[in-house]
């Protein structure tokens, strides 16, 4: 059928790149999991060497509080999932509206509101940390994690709204066409039409957001460095890198935050790839 | 659109024949009922700040004057954007992120494409690699930065350990703090390198995301009809699918460079400017924590959104002229 049928070496040649692509991909990943299971005095007595046992002391060490003898990381991360929680919860219910709208309704003024947010989504950035510090510090909130919370929502509505509208686009329009027809009011339409269908893509996006607000790292940084009791797991575990901590239970801290993530990255992905790429087919 | 007179009934009260007339301003109002949350916190923790950063850029505030502000009249200046235009740091800083962001475009979509079209054909176990090689893009940038510099670690670091095991190395390198070291006598600037490809091993996935989703959409039918006369399997490559990614290369180059052109996060984690990694958004986190001057800060950001501004108009403009062909 086809003349381009790949040769013997074309395919030993994909093969080696796939190798070397998974070396490369998941070979620091393997090497942060490998050494966050050993004593910290082998690993500096023998950097190449592999694990005589399985060692999880780090973990432990790295999550108890610091009353007893470990670096707190447990309150860390206790503090980013109430942050990411609730980032996830407004922002989500902010794009549900303005995405629905913006991919099925045709008001006066849609172009514009369509364009502001995407200039938004794609100028995104550091010029705007000064002011929103300076406001929020004038506020009284820099020292707390509402602060951070309120930060997150405006960083995760353009890229939510994005990913929302394109899975709203992608939904059939005959059904809402035949609830109006029954005299469905919007809110209805919302509720018991659209929603059902839409699950799928608000459980992507609603992912997508708890990750960007999981891993984010600058403003917890620029806010909250001076209040330990309220670090995130990303600046505690940033912080902790300054301090003697021993590097195992460093990365010990790295991958107990790391796992939770790729899981339900994993759960989601198709679903969360296809909100991201879409446009990108044309 | 059409212009009617507002009388329409409220949206509860629905006669059939009002509402025939009164459609378009229900959909107008539903419409920005429903997109007024979302405008809200764009205008609020985006619109705002951006007019905020402009004011302070051409005013002479510290971080001490916060408590005081909005109840002082403003001190208006131009002597934040003179000091950035004289001062060292921040031509450094814009050579440095401009280096930066280039080799990290460049890099990552290559990277991408090469995955891309390694893992174009089918093959057993295609789903489970492609989802594997996702992992460095959804790590938390801590976490990889954590694994990296004990990869990287003069002492105890696996890089450092194998090559003086193995490739003769004589002293320990500090790949994170070395400014430049002569690599059979070329210059090399090895912090920099390295944070580069760091960046390139995070942001490559989305690249080959994006250039996947781009092939896939590539008709089969077109491949076939160039085999049949006669293309072989490279120019098959070259002058069909390459040409049917361009535009979404081109727009993977562009929003990279973006994004790297501002990132924080990953250059401060690995070396904290050591290295000569200042980038420009170390430079206006250290105007703004270190130096405690807000309007220097603000003047370095301006600068740097301006550039991007450019960025952003010429790609715009390319966009529109590739639709239009």
């Amino acid at each position: 059928m086809s003349g381009a049928r790949p040769t013997r070496a074309a395919r030993a040649g994909r093969a080696l790149v796939v190798a070397i692509a998974l070396l490369w991909s998941l070979g620091p990943v393997a090497y942060g999991v490998v050494l966050s299971m050993r004593p910290y005095a082998e690993v500096t007595r023998d950097p190449l060497g592999l694990p005589s046992g399985l060692d999880l002391s780090a973990f432990a060490t790295a999550m108890r509080d610091e009353a007893d003898g470990g670096f707190g990381l447990g309150r860390f991360v206790l503090n980013s999932l109430g942050v990411a929680a609730g980032t996830v919860v407004l922002s989500i219910v902010v794009c549900i509206l303005g995405a629905y709208a913006a991919a099925r309704l045709r008001y006066r003024g849609r172009a514009l509101t369509n364009g502001i947010i995407l200039a938004v989504y794609l100028f995104p950035g550091i010029v705007l940390a000064v002011p929103k510090f300076v406001i929020l510090s004038r506020l009284g909130l820099t020292s707390s994690l509402i602060g951070l919370l309120i930060v997150y929502v405006a960083a995760t509505v353009p890229v939510a709204l994005y990913m929302m509208r394109n899975f709203f686009l992608a939904l059939p329009q005959s059904v809402e066409e035949a609830a109006i027809m029954d005299g469905c009011t919007l809110g209805q339409l919302l509720v018991r039409v659209v929603l059902p269908i839409a699950v799928p893509g608000v459980v992507a996006t609603a992912i997508y957001v708890f990750m960007i607000a999981w891993n984010e790292y600058f403003y917890a940084l620029l806010f909250l460095v001076q209040h330990r009791e309220r670090w995130t797991a990303p600046l505690g575990i940033a912080q902790l890198g300054d301090f003697q901590v021993p590097v195992t239970v460093l990365l010990a801290g790295s991958i107990a935050v790391t796992v939770p993530v790729v899981i339900v990255f994993f759960l989601a992905q198709r679903y969360i790839v296809s909100g991201l790429v879409q446009g990108a087919e044309r | 659109m059409t212009a009617r007179s507002r009388t329409a009934s409220p949206a509860t009260a629905r006669p059939p024949k009002v509402r025939l007339t009164t459609q378009a301003q229900r959909t107008n109002r539903s419409g920005w009922l429903l997109v007024s949350p979302s405008l809200a916190v764009v205008g609020l923790v985006v619109l705002l700040p951006f007019a905020l950063v402009v004011v302070f850029g051409f005013s002479d505030i510290r971080l001490v004057d916060i408590p005081y502000l909005g109840t002082e009249p403003i001190e208006w200046t131009l002597d934040n954007f003179r000091g950035a235009m004289a001062s060292q740091a921040f031509w450094g800083a814009l050579w440095t992120t401009v280096l930066y962001a280039g080799l990290t475009a460049v890099g990552s979509l290559a990277v991408g494409l090469v995955l891309a079209l390694a893992l174009r054909r089918p093959f057993a176990g295609r789903g489970l690699v492609r989802a594997l090689l996702l992992v460095p893009y959804v790590l938390p940038v801590v976490a990889a930065a954590t694994i990296w510099r004990t990869m990287l670690n003069p002492q105890y670091g696996v890089v450092n350990a194998f090559g003086r095991a193995y490739l003769g190395w004589d002293t320990p390198v500090g790949f994170l703090s070395t400014t430049t070291a002569d690599v059979w006598g070329i210059p090399v600037p090895v912090a920099l390198l390295v944070v580069v490809l760091f960046d390139i091993w995070k942001s490559a996935p989305l690249a080959f995301l994006f250039l996947t989703a781009r092939l896939q959409s590539v008709p089969g039918e077109i491949e076939e009809a160039a085999a049949l006369d006669g293309a072989n399997r490279r120019q098959a490559l070259r002058f069909i699918l390459l040409p049917q990614l361009r535009a979404v290369a081109l727009l993977l180059l562009l929003l990279r460079f973006i994004w790297s052109f501002q990132s924080f996060d990953d250059v401060y984690l690995l070396t904290e400017g050591a290295g000569s990694t200042q980038v420009m958004a170390i430079q206006v986190y250290t105007e703004l924590v270190t130096k405690a001057d807000i309007g220097s800060a603000a003047a370095f950001g301006l600068l740097m959104s301006l550039i991007l501004g450019v960025l952003l108009i010429g790609y715009v403009v390319l966009s529109r002229r590739t639709d239009e062909s």
